[in-house]
């Protein structure tokens, strides 16, 4: 039984690398153009947890639905879905932005418009003809959304698309999201370690440590629930005793 | 949107071939260097001309001799060029080749040193009731050098200039070291690129999370693999062509065997090695293991495989082994077609063979293949 108004249904989903156990138990549900962060320390399980999601990982306990479907028999349909982007991926180094991008875009048997279409999305014309190795840590993080924007996704992963990027860089990865948002037909999960950028672009906050769910609702509702605190840091030493980024 | 162009084969094959191309180091490991290789190598050992024996001699005259003359130092007063403490004798001969032999007078420390170093081959115990030779028998060289100063002694110089009429010196194309070297090259190229290109490549992007990243998209995995296989055999197509073409223009290497059949060993050669590329990549992430592994499969192979000198120096029980190796089949395929005529008949069987390992690796390299 599935409900279709929830695009991501995750169900009690447990992993296990050997005796670490990186996630220990989650249920997640996410609508149709909700944009949801899902924050926490490096370990937390964020990264396990959204590759079971993208189908790359496997639950050792627990289901995963997407649009009411399973990975194990509906594997072509699930990617043509959801884009994504890996926690620090890297493309071919020689060869250049439009070379990568065209590739991907085969994957998908798309041809050279779409392409044209999302480099104008993610502001990187120019750069078009630069070896992915000569483009700055912002650049290429906007490349990296640029290929998981290229089918049009239903359903967008972004593990840290901007850790390690200055603030400028940050923000002008947000105001592609923001534009996405706008149209309201993407789902976005999106996994961080910055809180600004969870209260800046998402509907809902997810805190995530040792691989369980702590706090979960908008940002009014977990800082009430919490115990009325004026910032997630705040309520996140509360929960953990630790920063969000140490 | 049914462009060829579009087509993810293509935009593989493509990327994968770009990055071959545009990586220098590439262009100079895979065509310059086994040129210069074909070229160092086939000049050394295809030299004519004077071949200079350096000996040293060790004069011992102990006080209670009566002559103070030792035997060889007044053989060389007598007949040989002097120059410093040096004695060049010329031993001619038009069919043999000139030899000049180079005595050069020392003390036992060093004579000793010059041997370490390899500066003479032999030293020569100049008494003067008789003349010892101290040498390495293992060292043909050596032994050489031996043979002609003995019989310089005992026939003085003539013994090598006589007698030259039932020489007949092979000079024929098929029979020059450079005809045993060039397919032994075009040999190994194969493997070393299938081994670093394909392994390597595979090992790297699964270290750099893009094969991850590729197969959470719809591209088909089978794809992806022939593509590699597909910009590695192009690639190798045209090292071979270029080191063939060189020697053919500079050496005057020629096929005078069957040209189909020699594709054909190439052709089912790129299969086996990148079979086996793809086995070995199967799993590692790391890169540091797969140059570990990739070591571990081409380096035995290159000293046993007979690129540079041949197999049979080894030990009879190892010779079926070596010659089932894979890259013993391409070179000793390759060997028969260029300088013994053979066509398809004489070498169907290792083409099979070829064929067979690459078409079993790969199968089980896919069934094992981690992408993630
Ligand atoms: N492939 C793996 N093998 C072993 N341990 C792993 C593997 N992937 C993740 N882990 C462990 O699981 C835990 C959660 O990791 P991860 O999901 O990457 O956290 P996050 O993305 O929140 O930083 C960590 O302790 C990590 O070391
Ligand atoms: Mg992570």
């Amino acid at each position: 039984m599935t409900n279709q108004e929830y695009i991501v249904d995750v169900r009690h989903v447990k992993k296990s690398f050997k005796d670490v156990h990186a996630v220990k138990g989650v249920d997640l549900m996410i609508k149709t153009g909700e944009f949801l962060a899902l924050l926490g320390p490096n370990g937390a399980g964020k990264t396990t947890l959204v590759e079971m999601i993208e189908g790359i990982q496997h639950p050792d306990e627990g289901e995963i639905f997407i649009s009411g479907k399973q990975w194990k028999n509906h594997q072509h349909e699930l990617h043509q879905m959801i884009g994504l982007s890996l926690q620090e991926t890297r493309f071919m180094d020689k060869l250049t932005a439009y070379e990568t991008m065209r590739l991907f875009a085969s994957f998908y048997k798309l041809g050279i418009n779409r392409v044209d279409e999302v480099f104008k999305l993610i502001g990187l014309e120019e750069k078009k003809k630069s070896y992915v190795n000569n483009l700055s840590g912002g650049q290429r993080q906007r490349l990296a959304l640029g290929v998981a924007l290229l089918n049009k996704p239903k359903i967008l992963l972004l593990d840290e698309p901007t850790t390690g990027l200055d603030p400028n860089a940050r923000r002008e990865i947000w105001n592609i999201l923001l534009d996405l948002k706008k149209e309201q037909k993407t789902s976005l999960i999106l996994t961080s370690h910055y809180m600004e950028e969870a209260e800046y672009l998402c509907d809902r906050i997810v805190i995530m440590d040792e691989g369980k769910i702590l706090a979960e609702g908008s940002l009014q509702e977990i800082l009430t629930l919490g115990g009325g605190h004026h910032s997630l840091d705040e309520l996140f030493i509360s929960l953990t005793g630790r920063h969000l980024y140490e | 949107m049914n462009k060829i162009t579009n087509h993810q084969l293509y935009r593989l094959t493509v990327a994968h071939f770009a990055e071959i191309i545009r990586e220098p180091a590439v262009i100079f490991w895979g065509v310059v260097f086994p040129i210069l290789m074909a070229w160092g190598l086939g000049i050394a050992f295809t030299q004519k001309g004077v071949v200079t024996s350096k000996l040293a001699i060790v004069k011992v005259i102990s006080v209670t001799d009566s002559v103070h003359e030792t035997k060889l130092a007044s053989y060389l007063a007598a007949n040989a060029v002097k120059k410093d403490s040096s004695y060049t004798i010329e031993l001619k001969n038009a069919k043999l080749g000139n030899v000049n032999l180079v005595f050069i007078e020392t003390s036992w420390t060093n004579a000793y040193t010059m041997l370490k170093k390899g500066k003479v081959s032999m030293i020569i115990e100049d008494k003067t009731s008789e003349t010892k030779y101290h040498f390495d028998p293992a060292n043909s060289e050596a032994k050489t050098s031996y043979q002609l100063v003995a019989n310089l002694f005992t026939y003085g110089s003539s013994f090598y200039t006589f007698n030259q009429s039932n020489i007949e010196p092979l000079t024929l194309t098929g029979t020059r070291y450079v005809d045993f070297l060039i397919p032994g090259l075009l040999a190994m190229g194969v493997m070393m690129a299938c081994a670093w290109g394909i392994s390597y490549t595979i090992i790297d992007r699964r270290s750099k999370k893009l094969l991850r990243r590729m197969v959470a998209t719809p591209m088909k995995k089978s794809n992806f693999l022939f593509a590699l296989i597909t910009a590695r055999l192009t690639m190798n197509v045209m090292e071979a062509l270029l080191l063939f073409v060189f020697a053919w223009l500079y050496f005057g290497i020629k096929v005078q065997g069957s040209w189909p059949a020699l594709i054909v060993i190439f052709l089912a050669g790129n299969i086996a090695f990148s079979g086996i590329s793809i086995l070995i990549s199967s799993h590692t992430a790391n890169p540091e293991v797969g140059n570990g592994i990739i070591n571990a499969l081409v380096t035995p192979m290159m000293v046993v495989s007979g690129v540079f000198f041949s197999y049979h120096n080894f030990p009879d029980w190892t010779l079926p082994i070596i010659r089932n190796l894979p890259l013993t089949m391409i070179a000793d395929s390759f060997r028969s077609i260029f300088n013994e005529g053979a066509g398809f008949a004489d070498v169907w069987r290792e083409a099979l063979a070829l064929t067979t390992i690459g078409t079993v690796s790969f199968i089980i390299g896919l069934k094992l293949f981690k992408w993630y």
